[in-house]
């Protein structure tokens, strides 16, 4: 009886288990579902659409013929894509150690107490929350070869005027300086909350021990902050690999294809040469050097890590 | 005895670099109200002689300025208060409630953060197109209704605030929606506020996609209306930078309004 009782007690028990575990399972999905369903339904989705277009020559308008890997064949003959992947690496080799050192130099100034602090680091975010537009616009305007500030400034100064973004060896010097007057605010940021985190009692202890200020930086804040510079170098990859709207409001990519990144190639491919078909392609190839960089970039990170 | 205390000297440091870092949109604002003489001059001109608002009033009343900017309040505020509300459902779902998949569905929904939007431009475009919804508001809303980046703020937030509260509320026999709206979203403001900030941010500053989703004119945002200004108002620069800074002035008044919360939000710090 005592028996028979025990597991009528562990039966019901049980039963209220299962209830409570399917009535979590009932809310959980229906809290998460809404949100997940449309970050997957329009990331994973059009990943697996896009793969597919890369083997059609769909122009956006109608069905597409499957033509193989004809596409990913016409993209190792086609110079306006080697350009755009000249450019593109250009904007990434410049762009990510200037934004990584800079980025820290300034974070580590602006940690400390002085009065107006909190307006100095304002100034640093708000070229990073204006539109791309209208920065492009205002500094296609600064940069402008004939009425620009830019070239006004040289002239005062009596130096030589510039080609600027009319010169097709400096154009993209010039949008890779905009892109990291707009971007390295980020990296300010990032790094300042880093620096605040280390303890106060190491700071001491280092600058009782004597530690000078190179000292410092070097063994303490540089180590420190180690896993934002992976993530900030990560993400500037992912940033500086998709560049396009500073170039759609500024030189459309020229002069003569000079400023052409990938992704402004993709969208012209696929929105003014409608050539979706091999638009996919190229983003395709895209995509996989970015994870392919972005791994091999950890794989060293974590080898250098462990080494020293 | 009283020590003065001086200005630091780090100021002199400071002063300089914020200043290079500033400067243009000083300029931008001075150049927005100068006449077309003194832009159209080289070099042009540093300080405007007087207060001239001809370029303003050439944006407002030769171009739809005003319907893209309204386009963009629409677009821009559905999304956030889309966002807003899905993102905390999941992210509180994601941290509390155990469920079948949850880590799976988790891992998967930041992994598509790595996704760059020009590889799915093109599908999501044939997407709208096929349902005879590309050139409305509602394609430039309805991919932008939850995000990534929302639902992991939202997420660590949760995990990051103490259970007891919800809790004791479960126990006095509250059900889960009531103790989310009554117990959890109230202690949630910081967090909401954060990606209320950095939503409205990205939503009103994306040209990409409204440049591709968009055909007409009147279904322009503010951004894809302000690059039709080159070719629309050549060489009528104060209009130009007029436009500008009428495009800037929001996000620019929700930054600084927002900045505590906009800056957690960047830097996953969201607390109570």
């Amino acid at each position: 009886m005592s028996s028979t009782a025990l597991s009528a007690s562990t039966a019901a028990h049980r039963r209220s288990k299962d209830r409570r575990r399917l009535g979590d399972n009932i809310a959980g999905w229906s809290f998460a579902g809404p949100a997940t369903l449309v970050i997957l339904g329009f990331s994973l989705v059009p990943m697996a659409w896009a793969l597919a277009l890369s083997f059609t020559d769909s122009d956006l308008m109608t069905p597409g013929r499957n033509v193989g890997l004809d596409n990913y064949r016409a993209l190792l003959e086609d110079p306006v894509f080697f350009q755009a992947l000249r450019n593109t690496g250009l904007l990434l080799v410049l762009y990510i150690p200037a934004s990584l050192v800079a980025g820290l130099l300034v974070a580590v100034l602006l940690n400390r107490k002085v009065r107006g602090i909190g307006f100095y680091r304002t100034c640093f975010l708000v070229p990073y929350i204006v539109s791309a537009t209208a920065t492009g616009l205002l500094m296609g305007f600064i940069f402008d070869r004939d009425f620009g500030l830019a070239n006004g400034l040289l002239a005062k100064l009596g130096l030589p005027i510039q080609g600027l973004l009319s010169s097709p060896s400096q154009a993209m010097f010039v949008l890779t300086l905009i892109f990291f007057w707009t971007r390295f605010g980020f990296s300010v940021v990032i790094y300042l909350a880093a620096i605040q985190e280390i303890s106060r009692e190491v700071m001491e202890a280092a600058s009782i021990d004597g530690a000078g200020w190179w000292t410092t930086f070097r063994h303490i804040i540089v180590p420190s902050v180690r896993p934002m510079t992976i993530f900030l170098a990560v993400w500037g990859v992912i940033d500086a690999l998709q560049f396009f709207d500073l170039v759609m409001t500024t030189t459309k990519g020229g002069p003569a294809n000079a400023t052409v990144t990938i992704v402004y190639y993709v969208w012209q491919l696929a929105f003014t040469y409608s050539t979706a078909g091999y638009g996919a392609a190229v983003a395709y190839v895209l995509f996989a050097g970015t994870l392919l960089l972005i791994v091999v970039g950890l794989l060293v990170a974590r080898r250098r890590g462990v080494t020293t | 005895m009283r020590r003065l205390r001086l200005p630091s000297k780090w100021h002199l440091v400071l002063a300089p670099m914020s200043a290079v870092v500033l400067l243009p949109f000083v300029w931008l604002v001075l150049s927005s109200v100068m006449t077309q003489a003194e832009l159209n001059r080289f070099p042009p001109a540093i300080w405007p002689e007087g207060v001239d608002l001809g370029g303003y009033r050439t944006v407002v009343e030769r171009s739809n300025f005003l319907r893209w900017f309204l386009n963009s309040v629409i677009v821009s505020g559905a999304i956030v208060l889309a966002q807003v509300v899905l993102c905390s459902m999941a992210g509180y779902a994601f941290a509390r409630i155990r469920f079948v998949g949850s880590k799976l569905v988790l891992v998967l929904v930041i992994a598509t953060a790595l996704i760059p939007f020009q590889l799915t431009v093109i599908p999501t475009f044939l997407m709208f197109n096929r349902m005879g919804l590309t050139d409305t508001l509602g394609a430039l809303i309805v991919p932008q209704l939850s995000s990534a980046v929302g639902i992991y703020l939202m997420t660590s937030f949760f995990q990051s605030f103490p259970k007891e509260l919800e809790e004791a509320a479960r126990i006095d026999g509250c059900s889960r929606v009531a103790v989310f709206y009554r117990v959890v979203l109230p202690v949630a403001r910081p967090a909401l506020a954060a990606l209320a900030v950095i939503t409205f941010i990205t939503a009103w500053n994306d040209l990409f996609w409204p440049l591709v989703a968009i055909n007409s004119e009147d279904n322009y945002t503010v951004q894809v209306g302000l690059t039709t200004f080159q070719g629309q108002h050549r060489a009528d620069w104060p209009a130009i930078m007029a436009g500008t800074v009428m495009t800037t002035l929001p996000v620019l008044a929700v930054f600084l309004f927002g900045q505590r919360r906009f800056v957690q939000a960047l830097t996953g710090a969201v607390k109570g």
